[in-house]
């Protein structure tokens, strides 16, 4: 049997089939507690990425006619994308665990091969302390990289940053699934 | 409901069968490629399954080659296939996601510079969802080589790009397919990101003289893999 079909890069000009009200995934008339999730995108010189493809895919509440689970977004001149969506719960992890609530994110972009992949967790979520990610990540200013940070009611905001500056700055915690 | 197989972790990738992030001959990976190794982890339910679209609210885009009726200039082309995974099983009713350039190597995107016309009425998407076999269709308009700035005098190879979803986030693909006999395939940094030059061929459609239709469009086969689970004690 022949393996898995080879990635390549969305490109440049992916935007032929952005529809920028994937990035609300509550327009179908979803039930539950309705989150913005923002953010943006720098490359290792700090620059906005101004080009990609953000995908936000989350398997709670389960997807249904009401709810697509998931959306996608473009980065925009200053490299921000904002989601509209429904807050997640907890969901089983490995073993007895729970996972802490959060969102998978992946990113596509021109110079990215094959997506890069990430999630956010709700920075003071009591489930953070025991979620099995974020306690294999040792380093508390990479584990932050994992952390949307709260910017007002209902409204969550994460930082990524795909390769570690020149001055130290921190790169995002990407995900080799 | 979940069954036991969809819940079950996907098959990690046979090495060189996918690029590395850090691809020196793509300059565009310079700046945007990860430096820290990647985090492992092994897959729960937000990697195992993952979103459904309905037809009902993502409606099919099968024909990008008439747009109010009009059709697009350039060579038209019908393009099919059939998505399995890796054991060979199909991916059954699963959204594909289709753009391109146009017949002249033309984007319609605001992005796009390249000096060469617009058509107004070649549609740039398509939408098109696989039947219970994992067959899928759709009938376009051959697209142009174009230039990039990648390096001095560079041309992408003919080519569409491809959005597959399949049944668990894990297996997200989006991916290029590129035609028979191109000779710009050679000289493409993004084709020769990928180490296995088995795995690389089978970005490669082939000509197709079962769906080519007399007097209308040459049809072209391309296959794609998507990713298999880990057998489960169920299966075993
Ligand atoms: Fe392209």
């Amino acid at each position: 049997m022949p393996s898995a079909t080879s990635s390549q890069t969305i490109g440049p000009f992916w935007h032929l089939i952005e529809h920028p009200e994937w990035a609300d995934l509550t327009r179908f008339g979803a039930a539950g507690s309705k989150v913005t999730l923002s953010g943006s995108i720098t490359d290792g010189d700090g620059n906005p990425v101004t080009d990609a493809a953000v995908e936000l895919w989350q398997s709670d509440p389960p997807s249904d006619e009401s709810f697509p689970g998931f959306g996608r977004c473009r980065t925009d001149q200053r490299g921000e994308f904002r989601f509209t969506t429904i807050k997640p719960g907890p969901v089983p992890g490995r073993g007895n665990a729970q996972q802490a609530p959060h969102f998978a994110i992946a990113l596509h972009a021109r110079g990215l091969l094959k997506a890069l992949m990430t999630r956010a967790y709700f920075e003071g979520d009591p489930l953070n302390e025991t979620d099995q990610l974020l306690s294999a990540v040792e380093d508390p200013r990479r584990r932050g990289t994992l952390l949307a940070r709260p910017e007002g009611k209902d409204r969550w905001r994460l930082d990524i940053r795909l390769q570690r500056g020149p001055h130290g700055e921190t790169e995002t915690v990407f995900l080799d699934i | 409901m979940q069954g036991e197989r969809e819940a079950a972790p996907f098959r990690p990738y046979p090495p060189g069968t996918q690029p590395a992030y850090d691809v020196p001959g793509y300059g565009s990976t310079h700046k945007r490629h990860p430096q820290e190794p990647l985090v492992q982890l092994p897959h729960t339910v937000t990697e195992s399954i993952g979103p459904h679209f309905s037809s009902a609210h993502f409606p099919p885009i099968p024909d990008l080659s008439l747009v109010d009726g009009k059709p697009a200039l350039g060579e038209r082309i019908i393009v099919h296939g059939r998505i399995t995974d890796e054991d060979g099983r199909p991916v059954s009713n699963t959204i594909v996601e289709i753009w391109q350039a146009n017949a002249s190597g033309r984007y319609q995107h605001p992005g796009d510079q390249h000096d060469a016309p617009i058509d107004p009425n070649f549609r740039g998407e398509g939408r098109v969802y696989t039947d219970d076999q994992g067959w899928y269709r759709f009938t376009s308009i051959k697209p142009g080589a174009y230039p990039w700035r990648n390096h001095h005098n560079a041309w992408r190879p003919n080519h569409i790009h491809f959005s597959f979803f399949g049944s668990g986030f894990a297996a997200r693909l989006i991916t290029q397919m590129y035609f028979p006999g191109d000779p710009l395939l050679a000289l493409d940094p993004i084709f020769l990101s990928i180490p296995d030059q088995g795995a690389r061929n089978r970005l490669v459609c082939a000509l197709d003289m079962t769906v080519t239709e007399p007097e209308w469009a040459l049809g072209y086969r391309f296959d794609v893999v998507l990713r298999g689970r880990e057998a489960t004690p169920m299966e075993s």
